[in-house]
């Protein structure tokens, strides 16, 4: 690692720990009814318009609200994109989109996994890019945060049946928290040159022509393939050049700031548009991590000792570090095949070394790996690099971030809500081993929080490698393979592990955008997200019915180094033991064959 | 109980579990343990394969090693159902000798519930609860029951195995008899309280032999876990058979993994070595429990007996000496200590009570006052009662009494005279140092105070340091008053104390600690502590206290002795702790298997992937079989630790932790390195890869 990425990533977290607090603190209040008079008149008034009582829910109820408000997100946004031609807003006149790809994008947005099979600025209309996915990204990050604050209160309360109103969470998030810090971003980004406007795109004339290759598809979208299952790639030239418009810095703020990743231009934030300076960089970038760390104060100060949420988030940032550590050091060691034909991949004043593909020039090897395992270690996925372009054991990071689970800071709540999952497992084993029933901050863990636990940790990894199963078995998987071998199969799995870890970013290279990967992904992002909402919430009732038993010296105390590294521990070892074997025939078997051949 | 602990692989025990071993390989038996259902699952298809390759079919890989790989994931399931079996043998060895107590006695039923009345002989299993029946000297109690009339003295050795005899008699709190025990002379009529098959014995011969079927709720939780990984693993492990069928159309070269491969990979993946032991911990901690002479009525006592963060014990008999004794005569002004001595001793010969018999003994050392006859004085006795509260002699015109101060004062008081400001401090005086004040007043006049002490046990200080290391707070229940109470709870080191406790006070007392969230045990033995036992979480009735106190308490003490609560609690924890360390153990594992596994099986396709084998093991089939023939041996290895308990020590909890992860955590990575790689180095020394 150079000077450059160790001071990079040092001045990030410095400035993500000094917001930590302050952030959180303003986020225990986000979990009872606003102080200020007329914020409450205002809340009591909308509420009332809208018909919603504000008691508080079970947990059954709760999930039930989730469940029922995100179905009704994914008809809206599905209805905005097959409708949008005959909508306003859409400048270029942009075509309804295909029944797959609205499918499988109202599912990607009310999930919060932002994945994109499509491309933003010749896909979607105006409209549908802000009523239908700017408001997902808003209500899907506060939907996120409201479990992760029923989840708090489970462990807060005692004897309890309710664990908060859904509505009441939903509306103080957006309201209080999403919306002014989205708003303050956006203005930030756009004093740095992120486009805001309603304008069509704008057409120039280029120096000298381009070429690039297409995939042919046919009418039904399905590109077409040679007999032997490689899909037909033409070669186009162009010298026109098109300047996407639109209001993207509203949408980029809240894309970051929700964990949402969901580009407002195709190649997200590698462009220029969309984030041009080092300053928006290292902005959007905090932006990611912000609210989840947060949380974590923010749940040590529900409970009553905010110990517990600093060792929470010490779990986090110590498997975040190590990761940054990692991907920016391999990508730093560059291209073995490259140094054999004479390239200089060292660093020095004139250019950053190493691995350069896929990288913008303007951010080098330490802003875009950061940028990768930030957008990994949270559900954001937005990218400002081209991850499938990493070295083996650079990209295989990011996606073994994703796989387990997004809990190292992790998405908006969902970072949190996971995290505790496992806490709740370790705690389990670490129970057993001192020869007491296991406890956590004071509740019991019992046979039905085993279950429960057990199906939000278990339900992603099973997703993801029954998706990828199917992807390399199935005819319309295979067909869009485009880099056979163990990377096209790291394609896949990374594929089918971001979506059911709703993180969204991709390794390119693989055609997403078919009925095939439409429809799978599809499913997994929807199960990958409510396969872990609904069990969490019943953990969460559970536990608030709980008594609450004193913490003596007889109980492990959790916020000391052993239950850190007990928590990182089990992180690791689940996500180790559960991946390993197919990681193997990805990123390990090519990380030992390109060295092996140099 | 007379059953002692076995040695570890006793021979008579050794041959009939692994007979037992074959018989649970039905298939009923075998999907109870989900974990190593998936075991036997997988040697069942392995089988097939194996009959496949042999008939000449394609086989997927050669006969042998297929063969050997089949054969060792059946040695899994036995291994798994023998550690089971032994420790089911050790269990029902313990209960036959229980059951040698339980022979056809013949019984006297008496007619009518009265000494004296006529009486028909009838088989002691014919007997009902409400029944009556005479039981003299030489009998057998014929079941359980409690005396209503007469007093014996009864050998309860075949329960307790303590060889000194008890006295049982009707009233109060000693009138719990049990069946199996005999009287030694006397005579008693007692009422029969259960009916046959649920008597004491009846129900720990149950228990332990039914200690497997009913799963205590942190064994659920446990295999609910145990289950997830499985399914984890499953998943892990059928996805490669697809994911390398790619890879080889993707290279155009090589061979997909074999299904035995998988298979095996399966097999060593998932937590096996726990869950071939999980039953095997959890009838071990029932017989150890039993070992400590304690009946638990259920597994989940025993369980919650670990959990248990705040101890009730009753001072007398726990923390003290059951009895105090006499230690100093205090006369008030006007009379010497002799004299005071002389009344203290005579008001006490004919009082039998401990403390009656240490005031004559006291009295004869300070001062060598003989003893002197009661009749031959000319004396009557004044015995104590619940209305006087005092006890004393009449001597002619001499009315010599003791009792507590209040006592006195009412006696003294009606007999015109009044207790003296000079004693009242004498009295507070020796309450503070933790004693009992006794008055000794003649008539009108108090002579002085005798000072009782309690005699704290030796050892229980550091008992309680011990306790309060594992994170338990002691309470001292007594019903002496507040200053007693103190300085006898400082003596002793108890964290709290609970001063001129009623029954009443007892059960607030624990409803207040329950409310705080802490989880209570408490051990009684008389009707009055009936409430409290019911509402403590953890509640150790003396086998020698009334049937009710046994009724409302979840384990009872055959040896009737108030420390066990001690040994209890450490037997709770220990088999918790076991489990834990297992599965740790059982996880940590698989990461040494997946360095032996991966490189092997993905051989044909990648065989770049031997980068991995870090073992440098001999070949792919060696580095397979011997993952599955480690996995297999270390479950034999480990039914001694199973059986045993992991050791236990009292400390803090973080202490504990760090221990055990550093032992069964780090240890679970290292051992099978090493163990996986001498089986190969074998495997290869006898030219079999």
């Amino acid at each position: 690692m150079t000077t450059q990425s160790w001071s990079l990533l040092g001045i990030y977290l410095a400035v993500l720990f000094a917001a930590i607090k302050p952030l959180g603190l303003y986020m225990v209040k986000l979990m009872e009814a606003p102080r200020s008079p007329s914020l409450a008149r205002l809340e009591n008034g909308l509420f009332r318009l809208c018909g919603i009582e504000r008691e508080e829910m079970s947990w059954r109820q709760y999930a039930l609200a989730v469940l029922v408000f995100s179905l009704m997100g994914c008809i809206a946004v599905y209805a905005l994109q097959r409708l949008q031609l005959w909508l306003p807003l859409n400048p270029q006149r942009l075509p309804n989109v295909t029944p797959d790809s609205s499918f499988n994008t109202a599912i990607s947005f009310v999930t919060n996994t932002n994945w994109q099979g499509y491309g933003g600025e010749t896909t979607m209309s105006h409209l549908t890019q802000m009523l239908g996915l700017g408001t997902q990204n808003f209500v899907s990050a506060a939907a996120g945060i409201a479990v992760a604050f029923a989840l708090i209160r489970g462990f807060a309360r005692h004897s309890a049946q309710t664990i908060g109103n859904f509505w009441a969470d939903l509306y103080r998030a957006t309201a209080y928290l999403l919306l002014p810090l989205s708003f303050v971003l956006a203005l930030a980004l756009i004093s740095q040159g992120v486009v805001q406007n309603f304008s069509a795109h704008q057409e120039v004339v280029t120096l000298e022509p381009t070429i690039y290759e297409i995939t042919r598809v046919d009418n039904t979208g399905q590109p077409v393939t040679y007999a032997r299952g490689d899909a037909i790639v033409d070669a186009v030239s162009v010298t026109a050049q098109t300047l996407p418009m639109g209001p993207a810095a509203s949408q980029i703020a809240i894309k970051q700031l929700g964990t949402n990743g969901g580009g407002f231009f195709n190649v997200n934030s590698a462009h220029p548009y969309e984030n041009p300076t080092a300053l928006t960089n290292f902005l959007e970038a905090m932006a990611i991590l912000l609210i989840p760390a947060a949380l974590c104060y923010t749940f040590g100060k529900a409970v009553g000792d905010t110990r517990q949420g600093w060792a929470v988030l010490a779990a986090m940032t110590v498997i975040f570090v190590g990761a940054a550590i990692a991907t920016i050091s391999f990508e730093q060691q560059g291209n073995p095949k490259l140094t054999a034909l004479g390239a200089d991949q060292t660093a020095g004043a004139l250019q950053s070394g190493g691995n350069m593909e896929g990288k913008e020039t303007r951010y080098g090897i330490g802003a875009s790996a950061l940028w990768a395992v930030a957008t990994t270690a949270a559900s954001n996925g937005s990218v400002n690099s081209m991850h499938d372009s990493f070295t083996p054991l650079g990209g295989l990071i990011p996606m073994w971030l994703i796989q387990l689970g997004e809990v190292a800071f992790g998405g908006v709540g969902s970072g949190l809500y996971g995290m505790l999952a496992f806490a709740l497992m370790a705690m389990f084993i670490a129970g057993l081993m001192i020869g007491r029933t296991p406890e956590y901050l004071g509740k019991k863990i019992e046979a039905f929080e085993m279950k429960m636990v057990s199906i939000a940790i278990l339900i992603t990894p099973a997703l993801a490698l029954l998706g990828a199963a199917v992807g390399v078995m199935a005819a319309g998987g295979r067909a869009t393979i485009f880099n056979p071998g163990p990377h096209g199969f790291s394609e896949v799995l990374y594929a089918f592990s971001s979506a059911a870890n709703n993180n969204g970013s991709a390794f390119a290279g693989l055609g997403a955008n078919t009925p095939f990967y439409n429809g799978w992904l599809g499913a997994a992002m929807w199960f990958g997200r409510f396969g872990v909402i609904v069990p969490v919430l019943a953990i969460a009732g559970s536990l608030a019915a709980k008594k609450k038993l004193a913490v003596g010296p007889g109980a492990m105390p959790t916020h000391g180094p052993l239950f850190v590294t007990l928590l990182v521990g089990t992180v690791l070892l689940i996500g180790a033991l559960t991946y390993i074997p197919a990681l193997a025939l990805g990123p390990i078997v090519e990380h030992l064959i390109l060295w092996s051949i140099s | 109980m007379t059953a002692k602990q076995l040695s570890m692989f006793e021979p008579r025990l050794v041959r009939p579990a692994m007979i037992d071993s074959f018989r649970k390989l039905d298939l009923r038996v075998q999907i109870r343990n989900p974990v190593m259902f998936v075991v036997y699952v997988g040697a069942l298809f392995t089988t097939g394969l194996w009959l496949h390759a042999l008939s000449g079919g394609h086989g997927e890989a050669p006969a042998w090693f297929i063969g050997t790989v089949t054969l060792w994931l059946w040695f899994t399931v036995l291994f798994a159902n023998f550690a089971e079996a032994l420790a089911e043998g050790r269990s029902k060895a313990q209960a036959a000798s229980l059951r040698a107590a339980k022979q056809t006695i013949m019984a006297k039923k008496l007619r009518e519930p009265r000494y004296g009345a006529a009486l028909d002989y009838v088989h002691g299993a014919e007997l009902r609860r409400g029944d009556v029946a005479l039981v003299e000297a030489g009998d057998t109690i014929p079941a359980d029951g409690e005396v209503i009339e007469g007093a014996a003295s009864v050998n309860e050795s075949a329960i307790t195995g303590e060889s000194a005899p008890v006295i049982r008699e009707a009233g109060g709190d000693f009138s719990a008899v049990t069946g199996g025990t005999t009287v030694l002379s006397d005579w008693i009529v007692m009422r029969i309280t259960v009916n046959p098959g649920e008597a004491f014995i009846d129900r720990m011969i149950a228990l332990v032999e039914g200690a497997r079927r009913q799963k205590t709720p942190n064994e659920i939780a446990l295999t609910i876990l145990l289950v997830a990984l499985t399914l984890a693993f499953l998943l892990a492990t059928v996805t490669l058979l697809p994911y390398t069928l790619y890879s080889v159309t993707a290279a155009g070269a090589g061979a997909p993994v074999t299904v035995t491969a998988l298979v095996a990979l399966l097999v060593c993946l998932i937590p096996t070595t726990i869950g071939a032991l999980l039953s095997a911990i959890g009838i071990a901690g029932m017989s150890r429990m039993l070992g400590a002479n304690v009946i638990a009525t259920s597994g989940r006592a025993v369980e919650a007996a670990g959990d248990v963060n705040v101890l009730l014990l009753d001072k007398t008999g726990t923390i003290t000496l059951g009895n105090r004794q006499a230690d100093a005569f205090l006369p008030v002004s006007g009379t010497t200590e002799r004299q005071l001595a002389d009344a203290a001793q005579l008001a006490s010969l004919a009082d039998e009570t401990p403390e009656g018999r240490s005031i004559v003994v006291l009295a004869k050392r300070l001062f060598n006052l003989r003893e002197r006859d009661i009749r031959a004085l000319g004396a009557t006795f004044v015995p104590f009662s619940a209305q006087t509260r005092m006890s004393g002699v009449n001597l002619g015109k001499r009315q010599i009494r003791k009792g507590a101060e209040d006592a006195i004062r009412r006696h003294v008081e009606t007999n015109g005279g009044g207790i003296p400001a000079e004693a009242s401090r004498l009295v507070a005086e020796v309450s503070r140092r933790g004693s009992t004040p006794l008055v000794v007043s003649e008539h009108a006049r108090v002579l002085g105070i005798i000072e009782l002490k309690d005699i704290v046990k030796g050892g229980i200080r550091e008992r309680f340091a011990e306790l309060r290391r594992m994170g338990i707070k002691t309470v001292m229940i007594t019903g002496d008053n507040r200053l007693t109470a103190a300085a006898i709870a400082a003596e002793a080191g108890v964290d709290d104390f609970l001063a001129e406790a009623t029954p009443e006070a007892k059960l607030a007392l624990i409803r207040q600690y329950q409310a705080e969230g802490h989880l209570v045990a408490m051990t009684g033995d008389g009707s009055n502590d009936a409430p409290a036992l019911a509402q403590a979480d953890v509640a150790v009735a003396m086998h020698s206290g009334t049937q009710a106190a046994k009724e409302a308490g979840n384990m009872v003490d055959l040896d009737s002795n108030p420390t066990k609560l001690l040994e209890v609690v450490v037997v709770g924890k220990q088999m918790l702790m076991t489990r834990g360390a297992l599965t740790t153990f059982s996880i940590a594992n698989d990461v040494a298997k997946y360095f032996a596994i991966i490189p092997a099986i993905f051989a044909g396709v990648y065989p770049q992937l031997n980068a991995l084998n870090v073992m440098n093991l001999a070949s792919p089939q060696s580095a397979i079989l011997s993952a599955v023939i480690f996995n297999a041996l270390i479950i034999v290895a480990l039914i001694p630790l199973a059986l045993k308990g992991i050791r236990y020590r009292p400390r803090g909890a973080g202490a504990v932790l760090r221990r055990n992860l550093a032992i069964y955590g780090l240890g679970g990575i290292v051992v099978p390195f090493v163990g996986i790689k001498l089986i190969d180095l074998g495997l290869a020394a006898v030219g079999l890869v």
